[in-house]
């Protein structure tokens, strides 16, 4: 709305070594030392991560979901790239 | 916690002529709808109908400004609390109910209104919020009975809209689903031990059951026949079950627990009928329903006027971030 406005942040948690941090939710804050301590408070009370990341919504660069025919529908019919198109004999099925 | 405001509309966004669509908007409106029809989900930049992004904006922002304020009845008595126990429970519930709130308005910014609008809207009094947080809490027995009624009735209402249409708000819900079954059950247990305390405790605990029951029957909005969102929500996947449904499920889980309690719910017409299963009730005051509803509940311009005043005293401390980080 008017420059009052804190920027916001979107955050990203690792709830354990071994997996992906993972998206879970937004945080404004004036700077990245604030956004982290927020989301910290916010969204690990209890004990849901051991890492987390923060990024400036503003500085993420999202595909256009108008765009979604060119961008995805050509893999549609490349059924090939997938395990299940072969059919193998039983024998060596499990492969 | 919930606002039944779901069904409470916004005068000023109610209101507005709507514009004929363009050809491009009518194949879109088509798209969406096969999606809804089909159980998709929708998320933020996807197209939606302006309708459907408003009933949105209304419903999660009530419900977010529903969370905030909830924190001030029960804040009230973190001070008061009995002992370093309950009140380390009743910082982190209250402590809750500002992650939820903050979780919300997040799932609300998604749909392109600023937090700084909501929170104007709210300040303002153009925005609703639930009115069982304009009750007051006069003594600690209301600590437990919020807990296990009014979360009760929250987590009730909450848990089909896990399920809602728009992907935000779905994924904020269910965040929040699995905080407030530790409200729910902090609340019992505070007032099992109240019970098993003197006779004065007791008497003070059915007195807070007596005043909490009916507003929280009210927290599932009006009867269905009433409802003015209830149709179309339901046709765009936001509301699930319907107000009249979502009530009984309560009453019929809330009984047996008030048994265990030893406590009486005050319904001279609560019964059980065998055929159907369900509890038969009294009828509801909605002449007080709608009275708090429209700002003249007993503590409705109290709670107000505090949000404001946090706010405004916490303006320097806005500002003062601002500056520090325009200097880094």
């Amino acid at each position: 709305m008017d420059q009052k406005e804190w920027p916001l942040w979107e955050v990203f948690i690792r709830s354990r070594n071994g997996l992906d941090h993972k998206h879970c939710g937004s945080v404004h804050a004036t700077d990245a030392r604030m956004a982290l301590q927020a989301a910290r408070n916010v969204f690990t009370r209890r004990q849901e991560g051991v890492s987390i990341w923060v990024v400036r919504g503003d500085h993420i660069v999202a595909s256009d979901p108008d765009a979604k025919p060119e961008m995805f529908d050509p893999m549609e019919d490349k059924i090939y790239r997938h395990p299940t198109f072969y059919k193998l004999p039983d024998e060596v099925d499990y492969m | 916690m919930y606002t039944q405001a779901i069904d409470i509309p916004n005068k000023q966004q109610d209101t507005q002529a709507k514009q004929p669509l363009s050809d491009k908007e009518i194949g879109y409106q088509a798209e969406f709808d096969a999606r809804i029809a089909n159980g998709e989900v929708v998320e933020p930049k996807d197209w939606m109908p302006e309708a459907y992004r408003k009933t949105l904006i209304r419903q999660i922002s009530q419900h977010a400004h529903s969370e905030i304020v909830g924190m001030l009845p029960e804040g009230n008595w973190i001070t008061r609390a009995p002992t370093l126990k309950r009140k380390a429970i009743l910082l982190a519930k209250v402590q809750d109910e500002g992650g939820h709130g903050l979780y919300l308005y997040a799932a609300a910014e998604t749909l392109g209104v600023s937090r700084d609008e909501l929170i104007e809207a709210l300040h303002a009094g153009r925005a609703k919020y639930s009115s069982i947080f304009n009750y007051p809490t006069v003594t600690w027995a209301d600590i437990g009975v919020i807990g296990w009624l009014v979360d009760g009735a929250a987590i009730m209402n909450q848990i089909p809209l896990c399920r809602c249409s728009y992907g935000p708000y779905a994924r904020a819900m269910v965040r929040i689903c699995k905080e407030e079954s530790f409200h729910q059950r902090q609340g019992f247990d505070l007032l099992l031990t109240m019970m098993r305390g003197t006779q004065a405790q007791r008497d003070m605990v059915q007195d807070a059951v007596n005043r909490w029951w009916w507003p929280s029957l009210m927290m599932f909005g009006p009867h269905d026949s009433q409802s003015q969102h209830g149709e179309q929500s339901m046709r765009w996947g936001i509301k699930r079950i319907s107000n009249d449904e979502l009530r009984q499920k309560f009453i019929d889980a809330t009984v047996p627990q008030a048994a265990v309690l030893g406590v009486t719910l005050p319904d001279a017409r609560l019964e059980l009928n065998e055929a159907t299963g369900h509890y038969a009730h009294g009828e509801i005051d909605w002449d007080e329903f709608w009275n708090v509803v429209n700002g003249h509940g007993q503590c409705n311009r109290e709670r107000l006027a505090e949000r404001v005043q946090a706010w405004e005293d916490g303006a320097w401390v806005r500002e003062a971030a601002l500056a520090y980080a325009a200097k880094e």
